[in-house]
C-alpha cells in the first residue's frame, strides 16, 4: 500500500482546515474595520494596527514579555546547556535518575507549578517583579533546555571528539573546538524555542502577575476578558508572524517535530 | 570527554531546580495542611481538616464530574480528528510531507491566547459559524456557541491535537506495514484492511494519545477560563480562583494535589491499557 489514499487524504484535508481556521481567521479579523468581532467584517483597514500602535498597557506589556523571555533564554542556556553536556557524555553513576531529576517539572501542569511559585514567592515579595517572573519561567524552560540539548549532545558521534582527545587536546578544548561548534544548530533552534516558550508562557505569567508588571499574554487574557474587539487580532497577527519566524528557523535547522517531540 | 569531572556541571541547573522547582512544590504540599481561620486568614498547622473540607464539599465533586466529562469530550473528539491527520502523515509520500507535519504542530506554538480568540471569532454570536447560518437561513437567532461546555470542548480539543498527533505518529512508527499488504494481498477491501490489521495495531498509541490529551484538557487553564465566559467551572479554574482571588492557599493547595493524584491515576490507566493493548 503505497501513499495515503484519497478517503485518508480527504479526510485528513478537512481536519486541516480546521486546524487553521482559527489562525487563518484572527488574520482576516485584524484587518477588519469593524467596531466589534464581525466575521466577514464589513470592511477592511488598518485602524486596529494603528490602535495597537497607541495602546500603552499593551505596549509595555510586549516590551516587559520580550525583555523578560531575552533575560529568561540567556540564563536557561547559561545552565541548561552544561547540564546536557553532563547528563549527554558524563560517566557517572546515576546518571538517568539524575536525567529524569532535570526533566521532572517538564511534567507537572504549569497550573500546579504556577500555584507553588505564588505560594513560595509572595512572602518573598517576588510576585510582580521582573527577577519572580523570570524565576517562574525558567522552571518551564531550563528543563526544556536541558532535555533538548541532552538529544543533541547524545546523537553527536563519540568518535570526532574522541579523536581530538587522541590527538592530544585538553577537555575543554575539546568541548569548546569540537563539540560546541557541532551542536549549533541545535543551539540555535533551542534558544529561539526558548525564547517562545518564556514569551508565550501564560498559566505561571497569571499567578505571578500583579497589575504592575503582566507580561503580554497576561494583558491579553485581560484584554479579552473585558471586551472582543479585533484589537487583539492585530496583536495576534504580529505574534503568529513572529512564531513562525521562529518555526522556520528551527524546522530548517533540526526539525520542530524533533524539537517539541520526546 | 567522557570523564566523571563532568559531573560539577549539573550544579547550577541542580540547584536552581531545587530551590526553584522542587522546595515551592513542597511548599505547596505544607501549605495543605494548613487551615483557613475564621477571618479568612492562612493557619498554620498540622491538619487534615482542609483536606476533610474540600473532599466532603460537594462541590468538589461537581467540579470533578465537570473535569472528567470535558476531558473525556475534548479527547475523543480530539482522538477522532488526529487519528487521520497522523495515519495520513504516516503514509503520504507527497514531497510537501515535511511542510504538512509542522503545519499539525504549529498551533502547539501559537499562543493559547490568540487560538481562543480566533475560535471566539468563528463559534461567538456574530461569528463565521452563525452568520454562515443564517446566511443560508439554517437558523433565526444565533445559536450559543462560545461561553458554554461547547465552546470549550472545541477549544481544548483543538489545543491538544497537535500533542495528540506526535504521540500518534510515534506509535504509527511501531506499526508494521507487511501485515497490511498482507492484508490487501490475501483480497480485503482497504476498509476491511483498516478495521482488521490497522485499527487494532494502533490501538497501544491511540490509549497513549488518549492519556496524554485527556491530562493536558484536566489541567488546562486559559481555554475553560477564556472560552467558558465564567460559566463553565472546572478542578483548574477552581484552584486559580482559589489562589488569587480568594487567597484561600490551603484550599487551592489541596484542590492542586487532589487534581494530581487523579492525574497520575489517569496517567496509569492509560499506560496500563496501552500495555495490555499490544499483547
Amino acid at each position: 500500500m503505497n501513499g495515503a489514499g484519497r478517503v485518508l487524504s480527504s479526510l485528513a484535508g478537512l481536519v486541516y482546515a480546521l486546524i487553521l481556521a482559527p489562525i487563518a481567521i484572527v488574520v482576516a479579523l485584524a484587518f477588519s474595520a469593524d467596531n466589534f468581532i464581525l466575521f466577514p467584517p464589513s470592511g477592511y483597514s488598518l485602524r486596529w494596527f494603528r490602535a495597537l500602535g497607541a495602546h500603552g498597557p499593551l505596549l509595555s506589556a510586549l516590551w516587559l514579555s520580550v525583555q523578560i523571555a531575552s533575560v529568561v533564554t540567556v540564563l536557561s542556556l547559561v545552565i541548561g546547556v552544561p547540564a546536557a553536556l553532563a547528563l549527554a557524555k558524563g560517566r557517572f553513576s546515576g546518571r538517568d535518575a539524575l536525567t529524569n531529576f532535570f526533566l521532572a517539572p517538564l511534567l507537572l501542569p504549569t497550573l500546579i507549578t504556577g500555584l507553588a511559585l505564588l505560594l513560595f514567592f509572595t512572602p518573598l515579595r517576588l510576585t510582580a517583579t521582573l527577577p519572580g517572573l523570570v524565576l517562574g519561567h525558567m522552571t518551564v524552560t531550563v528543563p526544556f533546555v536541558i532535555r533538548m540539548m541532552t538529544t543533541a549532545f547524545s546523537t553527536l558521534p563519540d568518535d570526532i571528539e574522541a579523536a581530538a582527545a587522541t590527538l592530544g587536546a585538553e577537555p575543554w578544548r575539546v568541548v569548546r573546538r569540537v563539540t560546541l561548534p557541532l551542536v549549533t544548530p541545535g543551539l540555535i533552534a533551542c534558544a529561539c524555542l526558548c525564547f517562545l516558550l518564556s514569551f508565550d508562557e501564560t498559566v505561571i505569567s497569571l499567578f505571578l502577575s500583579g497589575p504592575r508588571a503582566a507580561t503580554l499574554p497576561v494583558e491579553m487574557v485581560r484584554y479579552v476578558e473585558g471586551r472582543t474587539d479585533p484589537l487583539v487580532a492585530a496583536l495576534s497577527v504580529v505574534l503568529i508572524v513572529a512564531t513562525l519566524i521562529v518555526v522556520i528557523i528551527v524546522e530548517r535547522l533540526v526539525g520542530i517535530a524533533r524539537a517539541v517531540g520526546k | 570527554m567522557s570523564d566523571a569531572r563532568l559531573k560539577w556541571l549539573l550544579l547550577p541547573a541542580g540547584l536552581f531546580v531545587l530551590a526553584v522547582y522542587a522546595w515551592p512544590t513542597l511548599g505547596l504540599f505544607r501549605n495543605a495542611f494548613n487551615e483557613t481561620g475564621p477571618t479568612g486568614a492562612m493557619v498554620e498547622t498540622w491538619s487534615l481538616k482542609t483536606t476533610a473540607e474540600v473532599l466532603a464539599d460537594s462541590f468538589t465533586f461537581e467540579l470533578t464530574l465537570n473535569s472528567l466529562w470535558l476531558s473525556l469530550s475534548a479527547t475523543l473528539l480530539a482522538l477522532a480528528l488526529s487519528y487521520p491527520v497522523a495515519l495520513f502523515l504516516f503514509r503520504t509520500n507527497s514531497r510537501f510531507r515535511g511542510l504538512l507535519a509542522v503545519v499539525a504542530i504549529m498551533p502547539m506554538l501559537i499562543s493559547g491566547v490568540v487560538r481562543v480568540f480566533g475560535w471566539l471569532a468563528i463559534l461567538g454570536d456574530r461569528g463565521l459559524v452563525n452568520s454562515l447560518a443564517q446566511s443560508f437561513g439554517l437558523i433565526t437567532a444565533p445559536m450559543k456557541l462560545v461561553f458554554n461546555w461547547t465552546g470549550v470542548t472545541i477549544g481544548l480539543a483543538e489545543s491538544i491535537m497537535p500533542y495528540m498527533i506526535l504521540a500518534l505518529l510515534a506509535g504509527f512508527g511501531q506499526l508494521d506495514r507487511t501485515l497490511e499488504e498482507a492484508s490487501r494481498s490475501l483480497g480485503a477491501t482497504p476498509m476491511r484492511t483498516f478495521l482488521r490489521v490497522t485499527l487494532p495495531l494502533s490501538l497501544p498509541a491511540l490509549a497513549l494519545a488518549a492519556g496524554l490529551g485527556f491530562v493536558l484538557s484536566m489541567s488546562a487553564y486559559i481555554t475553560p477560563k477564556l472560552l467558558g465566559g465564567g460559566r463553565v467551572f472546572v478542578l483548574a479554574t477552581e484552584i486559580f480562583e482559589q489562589a488569587t482571588t480568594n487567597t484561600n492557599w490551603p484550599v487551592a493547595s489541596v484542590l492542586a494535589i487532589y487534581t494530581l493524584v487523579l492525574l497520575l491515576l489517569l496517567l496509569a490507566a492509560s499506560n496500563l491499557a496501552a500495555r495490555g493493548l499490544k499483547r
